[in-house]
């Protein structure tokens, strides 16, 4: 059963833009992840999904509410998390909750067993002002205030973005077991690791989607042996690489620098002798399994 | 608990937390109305006067006395020349001279009339006029008192004092002010405060929360207004409590038909803040348009200070768009002259037709989505 679809969607501003025929079909119960830098437009499009904005061209239903028709109805089967921390920062974590609680027409104790796994981790702070509270803790709460009403799709807009790793990685447990609950999740996400951890992603860039699969298939998809080559020299490193007349693709990765050959075959003792003949003695080169973010770079170009 | 009850319990919570907003609310009312009762002033004490009298006989000794025993004027005694008398101007030692023809007395007994120059600081005109006239009514009374029984009083005279003295007898000019400050505050509570208070929600993104929510717009809208309706009720009565004790201001007509036109009033203010709200972006812009757009014309186009009358044709052309010149108009026809509704039916009908256009434009205007 399709819970999100999304039919060409496009929408400008001005000059830009910002979405450009948007396809996608997001199943019920699934925990779906739209993946892609900043300026992409993944938050137009959640904006658009969420009713707040009006698509110029095509069409989207959630639940079988139309965005823009049932907007009304719309508003109150699904859950939003904008980007942008948006609560009410001189309400305390508990009267935040029961506002939203009481604007849905609802009391936090009728759904406090939804919120509990997330909530337990802001019962210390109950009576503490919104505004005080940790980055991890805000996205907390924001969570549990978008999920009072038992939402059933939650649109999560870049939830970890700005939080530190450990809350990161609670945040994405926390999804998980809201997944169990049959709550449909959409995330967006800057964060090419996070992938992994969705159902499905959708990779988007300028507004366009460059895949929508699995995240085990995308990283299957990708059609080369990649080596990772490492040298404290970075920069040069690259350029060096780039100047290898095999090259197919150089790009930073981290640490590193991935490289792909042009080759169908890659050689990595020919490679490194080749650097270690352009002066990087401290060069290491070996093979990885290919990541989303190297499918990301290799679609964007 | 209720949509609705939560919004109104969550404004409050907002109101209360927010001192400086509270500050706003309920210091300020108090602070303007001081300071317009105490510090602003446009009758005059005091008034340091100086003599140049080469006559120096009874009839000239009357009226000096006559002027020093007048509670606007002390007199700071007899000079010898007029150079003595600019020097004194110019030091501050007197704000006002007046000057005796050398045979004052003599031309007044044998010819009935005879000539004083006053010669006042006109700095600033306002005070300058007023020690002009204050002196032309202690002259005169002289003069009465001297020719009674020859020369019946001048008959103008009567006329421009007793109509001025009918409603303000002292001329004070807080009776003046406390109606156009009860405006004020209105405007400022209420449009000001209601248009900062919306696009607080819109600038910090929880507006976007709140339309992605059941809440219909108009609920969200009389949940921001309500509270702000209740505070502005309140701060008028704070005026008028304070007015009548402190400064012993009079209500002289109906105080239900006085609160029942303010709260008509606040009701136009706040449809102006929900406007101003949905056409800007952030709380500066709000502020701005507030501050410009409403309390600019609501001092100086509304007949608080500046008479209406005395403008160019194209400014009282404006006055009329300006909601405070009606309600003005109407509170001091309740507060000075105690009269009832049948003499300003008509700004009533006005001040609640720009209230009605004002509400449906601030409701039509509100968006329901971002852009």
């Amino acid at each position: 059963m399709n819970s999100v679809i999304m039919d060409n969607i496009a929408r400008s501003y001005g000059d830009v833009r910002a979405l450009d025929g948007i396809s996608v079909q997001i199943n019920g119960g699934e925990l779906f992840g739209f993946i892609g830098p900043d300026g992409a437009g993944k938050t137009t499009l959640f904006r658009i999904l969420t009713s707040l904005l009006l698509p110029d061209s095509g069409s989207a239903t959630v639940d079988g509410l139309d965005v823009v028709d049932d907007y009304r109805k719309l508003r109150r089967a699904i859950g939003y998390m904008p980007g942008r921390f948006s609560l009410y920062q001189d309400l305390t974590v508990e009267e935040n909750l029961q506002f939203f609680a009481s604007v849905f027409g609802t009391t936090v104790d009728a759904n406090y067993e939804l919120i509990r796994s997330v909530f337990q981790y802001l019962e210390p702070f109950r009576h503490r002002r919104a505004g005080q509270l940790s980055g991890g803790m805000k996205q907390k709460l924001a969570l549990s205030c978008a999920l009072i009403h038992r939402p059933s799709v939650l649109f999560l807009d870049e939830p970890t973005t700005g939080v530190d790793a450990v809350s990161r990685k609670e945040f994405w447990e926390m999804l998980e077991e809201l997944k169990a609950e049959g709550i449909t999740i959409v995330v967006s996400t800057p964060y090419m690791d996070e992938a992994s951890l969705c159902d499905r992603v959708a990779l988007i860039q300028d507004g366009r989607l460059l895949t929508v699969d699995t995240p085990t298939r995308i990283e299957k998809s990708f059609p080369k042996p990649i080596l990772s080559v490492r040298s404290a020299r970075k920069y040069e490193l690259i350029k060096a690489l780039r100047a290898y007349p095999f090259s197919s693709s150089v790009y930073a990765f981290g640490e590193s620098a991935h490289y792909t050959d042009s080759r169908s075959s890659v050689d990595a003792v020919e490679l490194q002798s080749y650097l270690r003949d352009q002066g990087f003695t401290d060069v290491t080169v070996a093979q990885v399994d290919p990541g989303i973010e190297d499918v990301f770079m290799a679609l964007m170009t | 608990m209720g949509s609705f009850r939560g919004f109104i319990v969550k404004e409050f919570h907002h109101i209360f937390r927010d001192y400086r907003t509270l500050v706003i609310l309920f210091g300020m009312p108090v602070i303007q109305l001081i300071l317009f009762g105490y510090a602003i002033r446009n009758e005059v004490s005091d008034i340091q006067v100086g003599f140049l009298d080469p006559v120096r006989d009874e009839l000239t000794m009357d009226l000096k006395t006559r002027i020093d025993a007048s509670s606007y004027f002390i007199s700071k005694g007899d000079y010898d020349t007029l150079d003595d008398i600019e020097r004194a101007f110019q030091d501050g030692t007197i704000r006002e001279a007046v000057v005796f023809e050398p045979d004052f007395s003599h031309k007044l007994r044998h010819d009935g009339s005879a000539s004083l120059s006053v010669i006042a600081d006109g700095t600033n005109p306002n005070i300058a006029n007023t020690m002009n006239a204050y002196t032309l009514v202690i002259v005169r009374d002289f003069q009465r008192d001297l020719l009674a029984d020859d020369t019946p009083a001048p008959a103008e005279r009567g006329i421009v004092i007793d109509s001025r003295m009918r409603f303000n007898p002292e001329l004070k000019s807080i009776f003046l002010f406390v109606p156009g400050l009860i405006a004020l505050i209105l405007m400022l509570v209420s449009a000001l405060m209601t248009s900062i208070t919306i696009t607080r929600e819109k600038e910090l993104g929880t507006m976007e929360i709140l339309l992605v929510s059941p809440l219909k717009p108009i609920q969200i809208i009389v949940g921001k207004v309500l509270p702000y309706f209740l505070l502005s009720f309140i701060n008028v009565s704070t005026i008028l409590v304070l007015a009548r004790l402190v400064f012993h201001i009079p209500i002289r007509g109906s105080v239900l038909l006085l609160l029942a036109e303010c709260l008509l009033f606040i009701l136009c203010a706040l449809s102006l803040g929900i406007l101003i709200s949905a056409k800007s972006k952030t709380q500066q812009t709000a502020t701005m348009i507030s501050l410009s757009g409403l309390l600019l014309p609501t001092i100086i186009l509304s007949g608080f200070i500046f008479p209406i009358d005395s403008m160019p044709k194209i400014l009282q052309v404006i006055s009329h768009i300006v909601p405070a010149k009606w309600f003005l108009i109407i509170i001091r026809g309740i507060m000075l002259k105690g009269v009832g509704f049948e003499y300003f039916w008509k700004e009533t009908l006005i001040l609640a037709f720009m209230t009605a256009v004002l509400m449906t434009a601030s409701i039509r205007s509100f968006k329901i989505r971002l852009d």
